[in-house]
């Protein structure tokens, strides 16, 4: 449920931004996360609604997008990403090496853009 | 209109950890932060690192919990200074709620600081604390498949202790499976197995502790 403290924080930089761009009207908020950051969206987005109501930001719209997990192979370099069912050993369709991949996206937690009025 | 914004959601808990571990820096303290699900044995392994380095190390202890203050009792009948965060159910600790806890130790007499975290494979590996490291905790009683279904938190962390290992004869658990995810979300993580019944293997995580804490030495 650490979701409720994200959706806390965000709240704060939408506050921040609506101020240094003069907006009233919050109408959409778009969120990244990464497919193994230990987020479920819907989760932030019942934090979200339940946070704002009564609020000035009730009403806004919240979409959250799932990055999936991208890795660099440790052997050659190729960049792809691994299926869930190859979680375990991930190996590279270039030169199957197996493991120690390093991560280089899927693990995002970042406030894309606002649309406000 | 619309704002392009690409802020870290987290930014003002990461900005208060990084605040906090550059004061426990300037201090020369290792701080862990010990991570795992309830029933890992973090408690039986701190009781037992805290008695058997307590002639080397000055060590104090934040223990977080959702209720009761059973943890850090046990704690500090070991001599260390505990301080306890009762988190009324919250599921992780923060950058703010560590930093109060902070301001109740006597830091200056601390070599080595633990934070031990609630209970929980999810939601504390988001939230930094001011740590050095993440230190993970996997029972072998939990079964060899955790780091595939939490695979964040041990992407997180430095460490990575499977603990419970004298039981390793009655349960269905392949080390080198556990081991094997760990090092594929993380090449780099460190792996000690042991016992902190027992005593089994402590004595490669003691080294890990020596050399770190000298890195840290002022």
């Amino acid at each position: 449920m650490h979701e409720l403290s994200i959706a806390e924080s965000l709240i704060t930089i939408i506050g921040e931004e609506m101020t240094r761009h003069g907006l009233k009207k919050l109408l959409l908020v778009k969120v990244v996360t990464g497919q193994i950051s230990a987020i479920v969206p819907e989760a932030l987005e019942t934090a979200f609604e339940v946070l704002t109501l009564d609020t000035h930001l009730a009403g806004a719209k919240i979409e959250v997008e799932v990055k999936p997990m991208k890795v660099r192979c440790r052997q050659c370099g190729h960049e792809f990403s691994p299926s869930h069912e190859e979680r375990i050993l991930m190996p590279c369709p270039e030169c199957s090496t197996e493991l120690g991949h390093a991560i280089i996206s899927g693990r995002e937690l970042y406030i894309e853009h606002i649309e406000a009025e | 209109m619309k704002v392009d914004v690409v802020r870290n959601i987290l930014e003002a808990n990461d900005a208060v950890a990084a605040e906090l571990n550059a004061r426990l820096t300037a201090k020369g303290i290792l701080t862990l932060n010990l991570m795992s699900s309830p029933g890992s044995g973090k408690t039986t392994l701190l009781e037992r690192t805290l008695t058997d380095l307590k002639h080397e190390f000055c060590m104090a202890v934040i223990e977080g919990d959702c209720q009761t203050e059973n943890d850090a009792r046990r704690v500090a009948a070991t001599g260390a200074q505990a301080i306890q965060i009762n988190t009324d159910g919250g599921c992780h600790l923060d950058g703010a709620m560590v930093r109060e806890a902070c301001a109740k130790l006597k830091l200056d007499e601390v070599d080595i600081l633990v934070i031990e975290n609630v209970g929980n494979l999810v939601c504390p590996a988001e939230f930094s604390v001011g740590e050095d490291y993440k230190v993970t905790i996997l029972s072998v009683t939990e079964g060899d498949d955790k780091p595939e279904k939490y695979p964040f938190i041990f992407a997180q962390s430095q460490v990575m202790i499977l603990n419970k290992i004298d039981l390793l004869p009655y349960v269905n658990f392949s080390v080198e499976r556990a081991s094997s995810f760990a090092c594929a979300v993380n090449p780099a993580i460190q792996i000690f197995p042991l016992s902190a019944t027992t005593g089994q293997g402590m004595d490669a995580w003691y080294a890990w502790l020596r050399t770190e804490r000298d890195k840290k030495r002022l």
